[in-house]
């Protein structure tokens, strides 16, 4: 059961489904006839041991793979094949395992960028920049300070991220995510390559924003400590198939699972 | 209508009346086509062993050329200024890689892409400095390379093949296979493949970089070494011909950038591509075609094959 | 302890997001457009402004466009002297149809016949990259440049394949044509380069300067939080050629008064991009820096030493010249890859801390 610090966030409907999804890379098969389904304000964590096609979901959620059969529901909107953009304006936003930072930029430029998707001014605008494009940066700018300031990232504003430290370029990436204000956010391995301190802090955000911002979260994590404590449900994939989804308990005793783990052929 | 028929019929009309002159543009088109291929093939060594772009192999062609005629003019005979030149692009290998590619030596591709240009224009100061600028005639005849041509009765009329050229698609032809060989069967040239590969990776087993590197530096100033003799024997050496070098670039986008049949077979389609498309339908459109129609192929090609016909597709994960 | 920014606090992000937020800079930069406003039409010599400073602002001009394109959006381009071509001829073909519309305007126009090539031949970087986009740029180069030598169009059918600038007055006064005087020209293309540097300079700070470099970055990232790559790249091929079309005009009729189609050729494309590289991809102010480098070297080769008795032939300079461009890249690349600007940069980190050493 997930710890909670806060009013626990209402789950409701279904907000996005994945049903029969199969992807495959030119004869290797990545996932298999794959569904779930992830609600409305909960925390979900898709879990399970390495190959076995997780970063591959996320992919497809996003847009950036296609898959050869399924679908996925989004808001009540099925589509099979959907571009990358497509899924930011509708609201998914991600992160990833390597850090996809914009290296040459910094800090706080990266979380600006995240704010592209919401800034409107025209292009003369911009080519005068005083007036209406001034207006706009300074209005994002206050939201993007938010977030710097829920991260606790202040000092670091102007550093070139690819100067920073692994853990708070993690940290300004999740950022960057939650400037494009996202209705489904996906965390790939959040936490990977982080100490206990460090993990403690990352898992914070991720329940405040759950909290606080109400926002979807699917998450693919290997510490199991932190899946049990944060996720209110858990999909179990291996060698690209479900092979649980249920509650955090319900998945940690099933016998499918303790065997993909340790590795026991079935 | 009349534009229709002048670009969609009459060329193919003028082709089945003179099929002669057919043969002989094809001909003229796969003899520029071998010396393309050549020189594709010197950058296709080098990005196959270190991963960078050699953008200096136009230049590094006429500067082996001018330096081989340039110690047969100061009174070195012929066979031994060809051992000369080749000492020096021996050299010239070496300094590249003290110089340039062990300090760059783990930075992005583009990074020693454009280090390349640095080297090419350094080239064609200091070649010019030496050589100086006007052009020079090859030592053909004293590397015992043959001369005239040998005239074939067929398709109605003539067609002149000349032996150089037949000499060139010969030595060509053996190049690529001695190189093949290498690069499949023997040690170092698995070592080269590693290499391009990964930088890091091949150090971490082992691999000296210096030493693959200066080799395939070496290889590829040889293979330059040729084209210059091969070219300058047909038509003069000067500056001019670092420019045509440019015409690999095309080539290497349709054969594909790490693969060697792909050097020979891009640049024969190539060069019979822009012969066919000067001789027959440049009329149309003013003379000089050349200059841009194979880029025009190469772009078309890029659009629905980025890889090229025999190179590896780029997956990009994230 | 001159360049320090004690006591100078930002009390809003308005103020915050100024471009030069120091207040030494902005003096700096007040001193720099003093000196070209004043300082150098009053005193300096004729041979100054035409042979240095109205060239070595065209091509500032033209870094700078190409700046936008592969330092800011990463997206190699070795076109840059045919789309200067094209700004040249489109005002040169306008004004022959037009003359009595002003110059100016014809030359603003330009840059935009100029943009609209650019996108045309960028139109192939949404589904390719790198060096392979740099070979399509090069089909441009080559196209066009073929473009300008056989049709004779666009030389209005003169026998000797060049074209001669008209004479065009502003406000009664002769700014091309062989009686405009150099200061006129040179406040001309002053005015000119400001302006754009200014607008570039509002660009690059703000959301479109960032979707660009993100693009630049990881476009696939770029891609996931909602830029339009292909929007985005076009729209850095259009501003890029517009800047380098307004730059290739102003070079025929404010500089040269008239044009070989081969200035515009292959070797224009690669000393644009050596200003860049030398100079600082991704800095505005690196396109002077570069540009000044590249282009009053030779200058200085041809000029000093004979002042200091060393004779010197003038083929040997081009050659040394090529020489040493060549060497400075490859060093350049080795030892500071962000060019010129970042050796700026430093300096002034240095002088911040000045007298102390860190």
């Amino acid at each position: 059961m997930r710890a909670t610090g806060g009013p626990e966030a209402a789950v409701g409907d279904v907000l996005l489904s994945v049903e029969n999804v199969s992807l495959s890379f030119g004869g290797v098969k990545a996932v298999s006839d794959v569904s779930f389904d992830i609600r409305k304000g909960e925390i979900r964590a898709i879990i399970g041991p390495n190959g076995a096609g997780k970063t591959s979901m996320l992919n497809v959620i996003n847009g950036f793979y296609h898959p050869q059969q399924g679908r996925i529901t989004f808001k009540g909107q099925t589509r099979s094949k959907m571009r990358p953009h497509e899924a930011a304006y509708g609201g998914i936003a991600r992160t990833f395992q390597n850090v996809a930072l914009f290296r040459g930029m910094t800090a706080l430029d990266n979380i600006m960028a995240g704010r592209t998707l919401k800034m409107h001014s025209g292009f003369f605008w911009q080519l005068v920049r005083y007036g209406p494009a001034m207006r706009e940066e300074v209005e994002h700018r206050h939201r993007v300070e938010e977030i710097i300031d829920f991260l606790k990232i202040q000092e670091i504003r102007r550093v070139p991220v690819g100067r920073l430290p692994y853990g708070l370029q993690k940290r300004v990436e999740l950022g960057r995510a939650l400037a494009m204000e996202p209705e489904l956010l996906l965390l790939d391995e959040p936490m990977a390559g982080m100490n206990l301190e460090e993990k403690e802090d990352m898992s914070r955000f991720v329940l405040d924003v759950n909290d606080q911002y109400g926002t979807t979260i699917a998450l693919i994590e290997h510490d199991m400590g932190v899946v049990m404590d944060l996720s209110d449900r858990v999909v179990v994939l291996d060698h690209g198939i479900k092979i649980a989804d249920g509650t955090p308990d319900e998945v940690k005793r099933n016998k499918a699972v303790i065997d993909a783990y340790l590795g026991v052929a079935h | 209508m009349d534009i229709l028929y002048k670009v969609f019929v009459d060329p193919f009309v003028q082709m089945g009346t003179a099929p002669d002159l057919l043969v002989q543009t094809l001909w003229e088109g796969l003899v520029a086509g071998v010396l393309y291929s050549l020189i594709a093939l010197g950058f296709v060594l080098i990005f196959k062993a270190s991963g960078v772009f050699n953008f200096a192999q136009g230049i590094m062609v006429v500067f082996a050329a001018l330096t081989l005629v340039g110690f047969h003019e100061h009174g070195v005979p012929a066979f031994l200024a060809l051992a000369l030149t080749i000492a020096v692009m021996f050299g010239l290998a070496f300094a590249v890689e003290r110089l340039i590619l062990r300090p760059l030596v783990n930075q992005p591709d583009i990074i020693l892409f454009m280090a390349t240009f640095g080297l090419t224009y350094f080239l064609i100061g200091f070649g010019e400095l030496i050589f100086g600028g006007e052009t020079k005639v090859m030592i053909a005849d004293q590397l015992l390379l043959p001369r005239g041509a040998i005239d074939i009765k067929m398709a109605g009329g003539f067609v002149s093949l000349q032996k150089i050229d037949i000499a060139a698609a010969i030595i060509a032809s053996l190049m690529v296979a001695t190189l093949a060989i290498f690069f499949q069967r023997t040690r170092i040239g698995r070592a080269l493949r590693a290499v391009a590969d990964s930088h890091r990776a091949a150090l971490s087993v082992g691999i000296s970089l210096e030493q693959i590197w200066v080799i395939v530096w070496f290889a590829a100033g040889l293979v330059a070494l040729t084209t210059g003799i091969m070219w300058g024997a047909r038509s003069d050496v000067s500056f001019a011909l670092e420019v045509i070098a440019l015409k690999a670039l095309p080539v290497l986008i349709l054969g594909g950038l790490t693969s060697i049949p792909g050097a020979i077979v891009g640049g024969l389609i190539i060069g019979v591509g822009e012969k066919l498309g000067e001789f027959y339908w440049g009329p149309l459109m003013g003379s000089g075609i050349e200059s841009w129609f194979a880029y025009v192929i190469a772009l078309i090609f890029l659009l629905f094959r980025p890889q090229g016909l025999f190179g590896e597709r780029i997956i990009e994960r994230i | 302890m001159f360049y320090r920014e004690a006591g100078q606090f930002k009390t809003n992000y308005a103020a915050d997001l100024a471009v030069f937020p120091i207040m030494q800079d902005r003096i700096g930069l007040a001193v720099i457009l003093f000196i070209a406003a004043v300082i150098i039409p009053w005193f300096g010599s004729s041979f100054l402004i035409q042979a240095v400073m109205i060239p070595f602002l065209i091509f500032s001009l033209a870094a700078i466009g190409l700046n936008l394109l592969t330092g800011y959006t990463g997206l190699l381009s070795l076109g840059t002297g045919a789309f200067m071509g094209v700004g040249a001829y489109a005002c040169y073909k306008l004004t022959s149809y037009f003359p009595s519309v002003n110059i100016l305007i014809w030359i603003v126009a330009s840059g935009f016949f100029s943009a609209a090539v650019g996108v045309l031949f960028g139109l192939p970087s949404l589904r390719i990259k790198g060096f392979y986009l740099a070979v399509a740029t090069l089909a441009a180069q080559f196209f066009l440049s073929w473009c300008f030598i056989r049709l004779p169009w666009f030389y209005n059918y003169n026998a000797s394949g060049a074209i001669e600038v008209p004479t065009r007055t502003l406000f009664g006064i002769p700014i091309t044509g062989a009686t405009a005087a150099d200061t006129t020209r040179y406040f001309v293309v002053l005015g000119f380069v400001v302006v754009m540097t200014w607008v570039a300079s509002n660009l690059v700070h703000g959301r479109i300067g960032r979707m660009w470099m993100a693009v630049r970055d990881m476009d696939l990232a770029a891609d996931l939080i909602g830029i339009r790559l292909l929007q985005t790249k076009l729209l850095a091929f259009a501003t890029s050629s517009f800047y380098c079309g307004v730059a290739g005009a102003l070079l025929v009729f404010l500089w040269y008064g008239g044009a070989e189609p081969a200035v515009f050729d292959v070797n224009l494309s690669f000393f644009i991009l050596f200003m860049v590289i030398i100079g600082g991809l991704g800095s505005l102010t690196g396109s002077f820096f570069g540009a000044a480098l590249i282009f009053i070297m030779p200058i200085a080769l041809r000029y000093f030493p004979p002042k200091l008795g060393i004779p010197v032939h003038p083929a040997t300079v081009e050659h040394i010249q090529y020489m040493i461009i060549g060497a400075l890249i490859v060093l350049f690349l080795i030892a500071e890859p962000a060019g010129l600007a970042r050796l700026w940069q430093v300096g002034k980190q240095k002088l911040r801390v000045w007298p102390f050493p860190y």
